[in-house]
Formats: C-alpha cells, sequence, structure tokens
C-alpha cells in the first residue's frame, strides 16, 4: 500500500508539471489540453463515461474470461497430447506473431456489430498468454515429483489434477496478468472497427470533433480500469496460491 | 502391525545401459523383509539407478527385480520413496502432504490424519500442520517427506541420498531419527548413499558399488548393537569397518594419499 500511494503521488507531481507546462508555453488546447480540462470534461457527465466504461469492462472480462477457460483446456490437452503439442502448439507459437488486430475487420463481418466481435477479438488477442504460460507451467513439474506421483502409482487424470495443475498455477497467473491488459487492447480495437458504444467509440468520435479533452478523458478512464483489472488479477493470485515464493512477503517462515 | 509389514527384495543378474553407456552390470542382491541396507558408492555410480529399478521408474536392460516375489515392471504397491530434494508439494501444507500417497489411492483421510499426526510428533513436527513447505528448513522439510514415505505404512522404503542436500549437523540428527523410525516401524530400507559413516551408522548391511558401470564390489555385515549412539562412530569396531570401505575404495583409485 506504500508503494501505491508513492505512485499516486508521482501521478500527482506529472499532472501538475503538466498543467504547469501548458499553461506556460500557452500550447493550444486541441493539442494538449491541461489535465484540469481533462478532469472538468470528466466531471461534465460522469454517468456518460461510465455507462461507456461498463460497456467496455464487459466485453474486456467477457474475452478475458474466454480466453482462460479455452486456453487453460487448450494447453491441458496439448501438454496431454504429443501429436497436439507437435500440430497446434506449434500453430499457436507460430500465429502469436501475428498482429491479431489486423483481423478485426473480419470478426465484424461474422459475427456483426454487437459485444461478440469486440469478446472474440479480446479472446483472440489475450488467450495466447494463457495457452503459453499455462504450457509452460504444466511442463515445469520437478522430475522427483513426477516420480513421487509415479512411485505412489498415480495415473494420468490423478497426476494431472493433483500435481501439473497446481504446480502450473503461478505460471497461469503470470499469463493472466499479460491477458487482461491484453483483452482490454482487444476491446478497444473492436470498439474502433465498429462501435456506438464503449471508451473505444468515445475516443474515435471525439477524435473526429477534435475534441482533444474528450479524448484524454476517455483514456484517463481506461488508465484507471487496466489498473484496477490488474489489481484485481493480483488480488486472485495471492487468495489462490499463498504458497509460492511470489507471495513469500505475506507468509512468515519458521 | 499387519502380517504383510516389510518385504523382501530379489535382484538378479540386474543390468541397465542408457544408450551405449552401462549403469549397471549383472548386480544380483537379495534383501531380507525388515533389513536397512545401505547402499553405497561414488557419484554416478548407477546405485540410484538400482534404485530406480526396483522402485519400478526404469526398466532393465536384463536381469529382474522382485518384490515378495511378484516381478515388479510398475511401481510396487506400498512403496514409500524419499528423494535428495525433499519433492514436497509446495502448495500443500504440512499436513495435506502427508495425505498425498492417500489421495492417491483415494483411500481414508481420517485414519490417514491420525497416522500422520503420530509421525509428526515422532519427528518433532508437531505445530507446523498448517505450515507451507516454504516455511520450513531443509531438515524439516526433509523431515516431511520422511514422514509422508512413511504415512501409508510402506512395506518397502527407498531412500535415494536423502539427506545429501543438508548441512552436517542436521545429518546427523536426521539418522537419528531414522534409526529410531526404522527400529519402532522395521520396514524393509533400501538406503543410498556416497558417505561412508552414514552407511554404517544406519545399515544392517552396507552393499559396496564400483564406479561405473555400477557393480558390487563387497557387501559387508555391519554387527554393530542397536540402537547406535553417533559416539559409536568413534568406537573400534565402526573404524575398522570405515577403513575397509576406505580400502576398497583405494583398490578402485577413488582414493589417493600422493599427490
Amino acid at each position: 500500500m506504500k508503494g501505491a500511494a508513492m505512485a499516486l503521488g508521482v501521478l500527482v507531481a506529472l499532472f501538475a508539471i503538466w498543467e504547469v507546462a501548458v499553461r506556460a508555453l500557452a500550447v493550444k488546447p486541441v493539442i494538449l489540453p491541461p489535465p484540469s480540462a481533462i478532469f472538468a470534461e470528466l466531471a461534465g457527465d460522469p454517468l456518460w463515461y461510465l455507462r461507456h466504461a461498463w460497456y467496455t469492462l464487459i466485453v474486456t472480462l467477457g474475452g478475458f474470461a474466454l480466453a482462460l477457460v479455452m486456453g487453460v483446456m487448450l494447453a491441458i490437452a496439448i501438454v496431454e497430447s504429443r501429436l497436439l503439442e507437435k500440430t497446434i502448439y506449434a500453430l499457436i507459437v507460430g500465429l502469436n506473431s501475428v498482429p491479431k488486430v489486423a483481423v478485426a475487420p473480419l470478426f465484424v463481418i461474422w459475427l456483426g456489430t454487437g459485444a461478440e466481435p469486440k469478446i472474440a477479438i479480446g479472446f483472440l488477442i489475450a488467450v495466447f498468454a494463457i495457452v503459453i504460460d499455462m504450457v509452460l507451467g504444466l511442463k515445469s513439474v520437478p522430475p522427483d515429483i513426477l516420480d513421487l506421483a509415479r512411485s505412489l502409482r498415480g495415473g494420468r487424470m490423478a497426476t494431472l489434477w493433483r500435481i501439473r495443475f497446481p504446480c502450473a498455477l503461478p505460471s497461469l497467473f503470470a499469463g493472466m496478468k499479460v491477458a487482461i491488459s491484453l483483452a482490454l487492447v482487444g476491446a478497444i480495437v473492436g470498439e474502433f472497427v465498429s462501435s456506438q458504444r464503449g471508451l473505444g467509440y468515445v475516443i474515435l468520435s471525439a477524435q473526429g470533433t477534435f475534441d482533444t479533452a474528450r479524448v484524454f478523458a476517455a483514456i484517463l478512464v481506461l488508465g484507471v480500469m487496466g489498473v484496477a483489472l490488474f489489481w484485481l488479477v493480483t488480488l486472485a493470485e495471492r487468495l489462490a496460491i499463498p504458497w509460492h515464493a511470489s507471495q513469500k512477503e505475506y507468509l512468515p517462515t519458521a | 502391525m499387519s502380517a504383510r509389514s516389510a518385504a523382501g527384495i530379489e535382484v538378479r543378474r540386474l543390468r541397465k545401459q542408457f544408450g551405449g553407456l552401462s549403469a549397471l552390470e549383472e548386480v544380483s542382491l537379495s534383501i531380507a523383509p525388515g533389513e536397512f541396507v545401505s547402499v553405497l558408492g561414488p557419484s554416478g555410480c548407477g546405485k540410484s539407478t538400482l534404485l530406480r529399478c526396483i522402485a519400478g521408474l526404469e526398466r532393465p536392460s536384463s536381469g529382474q527385480v522382485t518384490v515378495d516375489d511378484t516381478p515388479v515392471n510398475a511401481p510396487p504397491a506400498g512403496l514409500g520413496m524419499v528423494f535428495q530434494r525433499d519433492a514436497l508439494l509446495e502448495w500443500r501444507t504440512v499436513a495435506d502432504n502427508l495425505l498425498l500417497p492417500v489421495d492417491f489411492r483415494r483411500g481414508d483421510r481420517a485414519a490417514a490424519r491420525r497416522r500422520a499426526a503420530q509421525l509428526l510428533a515422532m519427528t518433532a513436527l508437531e505445530g507446523f500442520e498448517q505450515s507451507y513447505p516454504a516455511q520450513l528448513s531443509g531438515g524439516m522439510r526433509q523431515r516431511v517427506a520422511l514422514c509422508r514415505a512413511l504415512v501409508d505404512d510402506p512395506v518397502l522404503l527407498l531412500m535415494d541420498e536423502p539427506f545429501g542436500a543438508l548441512d552436517a549437523l542436521t545429518r546427523d540428527q536426521m539418522n537419528i531419527e531414522l534409526q529410531r523410525l526404522w527400529l519402532a516401524e522395521r520396514k524393509t530400507v533400501l538406503f543410498v548413499t556416497h558417505s561412508i559413516t552414514e552407511a554404517i551408522f544406519l545399515g544392517d548391511r552396507v552393499v559396496v558399488f564400483t564406479p561405473r558401470p555400477g557393480r558390487i564390489a563387497e557387501v559387508l555385515d555391519i554387527a554393530l548393537p542397536r540402537p547406535r549412539r553417533l559416539a559409536v562412530r568413534g568406537g573400534g569396531e565402526f573404524i575398522a569397518y570405515a577403513s575397509r570401505v576406505r580400502g576398497l575404495f583405494e583398490d578402485m583409485g577413488l582414493l589417493r594419499e600422493e599427490a
């Protein structure tokens, strides 16, 4: 919490420098509005921003949840099957380097202009992080622990469930932290391509009228949302894997 | 204690090759139920391979291993193993780590809990049931691993250099505790180590291995009365056994006095 307070202090200081610099140098508001104008824009109709932010949040969480479920199932299938590892996993690693944003217009053609194509894009961008980190986690079980499971005559499913899966959790959470931010990127890209709602739509329409303060206001809300989502995943991690070395500061030692 | 509380092991002309490399050559060994056998040898002599073949984790290239007259093709029932690094599950508390063997065979958790509590008391680990392994010292972790290997009343305990990563003092302490547990439970134990002192202190017999490819150089019967105290290591009999083993290692060219 002390770290969070300090980060907030730095942010306030940056806003202050920004405010002073814009005024002193007489920068046109259409190029760079001062923070005070951005906050005034937000305060003008907070409910309107909240409504759009809510839409973007739902789309983001939809894409993230889909990526999490599908990604974990895919990773398990890949680790359990040599054939899938050689085919699908190789393909996934390759496809990860293709800019997924480029296929966004296709989803609009396929799924229309509702929430579905945005969720689909969020899913597509986020799922790679989940699959790749989960596969890594499932495969990083120390060999003596696998020997232990065999010596206890553990079957494939029991070993997967009792050994591999918990062992992969720290890696999965690392993937989830990346994926939650990527799902937000996906949601915004989806809203850019076609939408009448969401923060992506707010940014795009404000850009059309050169309402720079509104663009910044939407970006600010997005920033807060991104940080909050990341923090939620971190909180879930702390609750789910209190035993892991990354959580050591919360665990007393004997 | 049940009728079948300790298993007999028969190793016949066991050979094991990895690729073109021979790890074990013609190893034959017979271990009686309830016997404590130390396997001693230099690093990489195949003593761990022998243990893994008996555990059913490794398939022999030729020869045969039987546990209670049943050929070993997969890990036999009633097997307890302790590894060099404790192999504790970091996400399970001490108490839940001890329940792993029972969970794997979908056994009765309540009965296992009582047995676990008894073992934890015997190894001075009471009060740490709800601790995670990351909160324990190396010696405590290895004691938990030992308890886990014993919790399901195994007929055979295989230990692969279990105290090799511990400091000398903790290691002595673990030797005492292992002897006490063994005297109370009388499991058949195969104990792999590269410490001459540890092998003699713990074993009814010490099986000395040659460097790769591993063969049995000699089997020593250790006639020291039990329970053995640490002070026994300074006694004449103990020193005689130790110098006998050291002599074997010198003959193998593993120990040289002159530079």
